[in-house]
């Protein structure tokens, strides 16, 4: 049993356009519950730019700047500097952006963002592919997971990039992953990013149960297993240096297969394909304990 | 202690006199990458910034792009907004025009005209602002460093008033890098003509709105016919400006300009600063007796198409000098000049030059040579290169 508090105002209106089970609907739920309503909402191209409702509805109660697909940190720069410049350097300035607009088209403007320690914070949620055009691969799609441009028999040969490990690298105050099967985790995080200044990044893990060819009942739970399979661990660093294990604290951990096995992107593969990918998993849960080691 | 800089009469080179132009209209947010020739436009506001002559937030991108997504984040939360650039950058920026015209945000800039590579080139041609004719940007030809400064502040008034951005466009080194003494006009005055920006809606939390969401079919349309409409509107609101700019500062510039052109029976149509070379070579014409004139095109966005043709149907043969091509077609402003003219009862016929590509120099026997042509030959002809090697 897990004992927490959620804030009780909605800044999310119910009649939203997500999928049933969006990972990303939710996500968008506990991050704006957690900002408050003194926030603008940066959006580039995603999904969430139908999620949001088409003119002349909205299904947010924050302000929402649409912009194009590669420019969520720097519009969300420029509305932090208009804002700065007319003595408002309260309002929180998120900048909401899926895999594709954060590992791929808008890695260069987020890359300039956090050079500059832009006063925003910087959400990625990450559903592993380019989901609102028709399940593409993007650099954050898993290793040999199918999509529509890496078919069963050329699934997905490369690793997903390790967005975190490029933002830690630019030294940000603050960086973080989260998840939303763990809600007071993922409302901890947002409200500690808003009480640090400089640029604050979440990867925030959202599963398309669509695009993951998964049931919608199960959004939460392969939110969970993959952080209990370390596919997705959940861990904070800041000043790009002290790292902070949050969750899974279990050992060991449930073999990486008990979360493939549940999703259609992932049935053609065979068992040393599970294999190659548990390595990956290994390796890189070995990293990050080394990490956490070294800074505490 | 801010210095005194207004009121005064300055030597100050074209990418100056846009800095200068951007501070006395006290933009608050800036954005800018650097390019050749622009750079210099941004490395005295960066000065001003620092020394709080400006007080405004200069944000250092990455890229042209983020320049203008920086900007377009800054005009819908309410500030006023500058940044410059040149051809690469422009183009680069291509994407974001769209957005800043979209948005209807009053965002200007300036560009300094340089061709387009490849191959590289740093010199000037207008291949790189014509390219983003069809965005939504007014676009305005200076020709003189005053002109420059004087525009900067006038395409500030016209943008908010009608909510459309603004690009001003001066050619590379020929003004960028040339010093000419201008009038600073006095903050006081300039106070005076532009009042700070007050937007209609803004990115606000107290009245939490979407701005750009997904526009069906049923409303898309509307959108873009406004902003056609307040194209239309710019027309007025250009000629306004520049009347009231001229009632404070003794200035005007017009949307276009006809110089000794009442009786000519040869008008050349010149844009920028190939324009200050032309007066020299009519007026000598005309101490030969010969009955040439010039006019000068300055809005080039909105096009001033009826200006345009009542300037022009009168006179018996029209020499246009582009330094620009369309490939595949011709010079750009020959061909804006002709559509203005198809729907008029009197059309005189058109002669379509092109010189001085890549700042190849436009010298006064280049623009004698067009106009010995012009009247040599009876029959029109849409594309003649000047000074080509074959």
């Amino acid at each position: 049993m897990r004992n927490f508090t959620l804030p009780a105002e909605e800044l999310m209106g119910s009649g939203h356009l997500g999928c049933q089970g969006c990972g990303g609907a939710l996500a968008m739920r506990y991050v704006l519950k957690a900002a408050g309503d003194n926030t603008i909402v940066v959006l580039p191209a995603c999904c969430w730019t139908i999620i949001a409702g088409p003119f002349p509805y909205s299904s947010l109660k924050v302000p929402l700047l649409h912009t194009a697909f590669e420019t969520a940190a720097v519009a969300a720069s420029g509305v932090r500097a208009a804002l700065d410049i007319q003595g408002d350097t309260e309002t929180t300035v998120l900048a909401w952006a899926g895999d594709g607009g954060t590992f791929d088209i808008g890695l260069q403007s987020l890359s300039g963002a956090a050079e500059r320690n832009e006063n925003i914070i910087y959400i990625c949620y990450d559903n592993e592919a380019y989901m609102n055009t028709g399940i593409q691969r993007s650099g954050a799609t898993p290793f040999l997971a199918w999509t529509t441009t890496t078919p069963e028999k050329t699934p997905k040969s490369e690793p997903k990039k390790d967005i975190m490990a490029i933002m830690v690298a630019h030294r940000i105050p603050y960086a973080a992953t989260a998840t939303i099967s763990y809600p007071d985790d993922l409302i901890r995080k947002v409200q500690r990013a808003k009480s640090i200044y400089g640029t604050k990044f979440l990867h925030v893990l959202a599963p398309c149960p669509p695009g993951w060819r998964a049931p919608s009942e199960l959004a939460i739970k392969l939110s969970r297993l993959a952080v209990h399979t370390r596919v997705f661990p959940l861990y904070e660093v800041e000043n790009g240096e002290r790292y902070t294990l949050n969750e899974p604290k279990e050992e060991p951990a449930l073999p990486v297969s008990e979360y493939l096995k549940l999703q259609g992107r992932f049935s053609h593969l065979t068992e040393n394909d599970v294999e190659a990918i548990q390595e990956i998993i290994e390796k890189r849960w070995q990293r990050l304990l080394r990490m956490v080691r070294e800074s505490s | 202690m801010t210095p005194t800089l207004t009121g005064t009469k300055k030597v100050v080179t074209g990418n100056h006199a846009v800095s200068y132009g951007a501070m006395l209209a006290r933009v608050q947010v800036i954005s800018a990458y650097p390019i050749t020739p622009q750079t210099q436009v941004v490395e005295l506001l960066s000065e001003f910034c620092a020394n709080g002559t400006l007080r405004a937030k200069f944000i250092k991108v990455e890229s042209e792009h983020s320049a203008m997504a920086a900007l377009i984040g800054a005009a819908s939360t309410g500030a006023r907004t500058f940044t410059a650039t040149s051809a690469h950058g422009l183009a680069l920026m291509h994407e974001m025009l769209h957005w800043a015209a979209g948005a209807r945000l009053p965002i200007v800039m300036a560009d300094i005209n340089r061709a387009m590579g490849p191959p590289w080139s740093v010199w000037t041609d207008q291949n790189d602002s014509l390219s983003q004719r069809d965005t939504g940007w007014m676009q305005v030809y200076c020709e003189s460093n005053q002109e420059v400064l004087d525009t900067v502040i006038q395409a500030y008034r016209v943008a908010e008033k009608v909510s459309m951005p603004a690009m001003l466009v001066l050619d590379a080194f020929v003004l960028s890098h040339t010093a000419e003494p201008i009038e600073i006009p006095d903050q006081s005055l300039v106070d005076e003509y532009l009042p700070p920006y007050r937007p209609l809606y803004k990115l606000d939390p107290n009245d939490p709105r979407s701005f750009g969401a997904l526009a069906p079919p049923d409303v898309y349309m509307e959108l873009r016919y406004k902003m056609h409409q307040a194209m239309e509107d710019a027309l007025i609101e250009w000629a306004r400006a520049d009347e009231e700019f001229s009632e404070l500062f003794g200035r005007r510039y017009g949307l276009i300009e006809p110089y000794r052109a009442d009786d000519a029976e040869i008008l050349l149509v010149t844009s920028g600063t190939v324009t200050s070379t032309a007066r020299e070579v009519i007026d000598e014409l005309r101490a030969e007796g010969r009955r040439v004139g010039l006019l000068k095109i300055r809005v080039f966005r909105p096009f001033p198409a009826q200006l345009v043709r009542a300037a022009l149907q009168d006179t018996e043969k029209v020499a246009v000098l582009d330094r620009n091509i369309s490939f595949g077609m011709g010079g750009i402003f020959a061909q804006e000049i002709k559509s203005a003219l198809y729907n008029s009862t009197k059309r005189p016929p058109i002669f379509g030059f092109v010189a001085g590509l890549g700042g190849r120099d436009i010298t006064p026997s280049v623009i004698r040579e067009i106009i010995d042509y012009t009247e040599s030959h009876d029959e029109p002809e849409d594309l003649i290169w000047v000074g080509v090697k074959r």
